[in-house]
């Protein structure tokens, strides 16, 4: 059975499906958060990679390696926002985090 | 053709269940590993499909930056991970509602859309033949004439991102004695010896 475009966007939409699931089903601990963002991220460079090869376009990869630029600079940040929260915090839990409320 | 089949639907399998794996094991460590498996995977997609430089840049990046950081975090900061997950069933209906309708919307979206037929004929880039121009050539041929001031915009966030990062997590901590190098070469004899005459049984 030939390999089309169908079957890569199939298997981007189940991976974006999971990581928002991801989300939810995490919606504590900030590692795993990050983790599913990373998750969508990676659905978003397979719907482009897939739809730049079938479509004959090249620019679709040149955009798939910005979104992987962004996507290591949100991991490095968010990573260091959680280093300092949990150092004043001493935990990561999501639920306290409404300590910058007015 | 049945070996290609065959290959994307492994690493599509591998891709999904490690996916899976990422969001619901217990240990986080467990959770970076079988993303690196996820990565990995979807690299092993790229391949095949012919965008050999954006999976290698997917291995190098993710595999070998984002997953190491990722690790370093789970395994310095000491985090109560079992008192983090009291209480998630409590949002596993929302969860799988969100989840449910996304996948809906996304089958619909999958299952009638169709390609403009005027698209092939207005391509921004068209892709080279692999036999006369290699994927990375080609990409490199966009990106520093076409795109150049994208690239470089991409570098600045990265160095933002690094700046970012330092100027977070530096702190000057308290009470730290550290060598002073200046200072110790600095000294002068008269400053820090003093000769003094002592009696005999008189002590100091």
């Amino acid at each position: 059975m030939e390999i089309g475009l169908a079957h890569y966007l199939t298997v981007a939409a189940i991976v974006f499906t999971l990581g928002v699931f991801g989300i939810f089903l995490n919606r504590k601990n900030v590692i795993i958060i990050l983790m599913s963002v990373e998750l969508i991220l990676l659905a978003v460079n397979i719907n482009l990679v897939s739809f730049s090869v079938f479509l004959n376009d090249l620019v679709g990869q040149v955009f798939a390696m910005f979104i992987l630029t962004v996507a290591a600079a949100e991991a490095a940040i968010g990573l260091a926002i959680l280093v300092v929260y949990f150092r004043n915090r001493g935990t990561i839990a999501v639920d306290d985090i409404n300590m910058m409320k007015g | 053709m049945i070996v290609q089949s065959l290959a994307f639907y492994l690493f599509a399998a591998i891709l999904v269940a490690s996916a899976v794996m990422v969001i619901t094991a217990r240990n986080p460590v467990h959770s970076v590993l079988f993303l690196i498996l996820a990565f990995f995977n979807a690299a092993g997609l790229f391949v095949l499909i012919g965008a050999e430089f954006v999976a290698m840049i997917l291995v190098i990046v993710y595999v070998g930056a984002v997953a190491v950081l990722f690790l370093f975090v789970v395994m310095m900061l000491d985090i109560n991970f079992r008192e983090l997950r009291v209480g998630t069933l409590q949002y596993l209906p929302i969860g799988i509602t969100v989840g449910l309708v996304l996948l809906v919307e996304l089958a619909l979206v999958l299952g009638t859309w169709v390609i403009a037929p005027d698209l092939t004929t207005v391509v921004a880039a068209p892709t080279p033949t692999p036999d006369q121009v290699t994927n990375t050539h080609a990409l490199g041929l966009l990106i520093y004439t076409r795109y150049v001031y994208l690239f470089q915009a991409s570098g600045l966030i990265l160095l933002i991102a690094m700046i970012g990062a330092i100027v977070l997590t530096l702190r000057s901590r308290e009470g730290v004695r550290r060598q002073n190098i200046s200072n110790q070469v600095s000294r002068r004899r008269d400053e820090v010896v003093a000769i003094r005459k002592v009696p005999t049984r008189g002590g100091v």
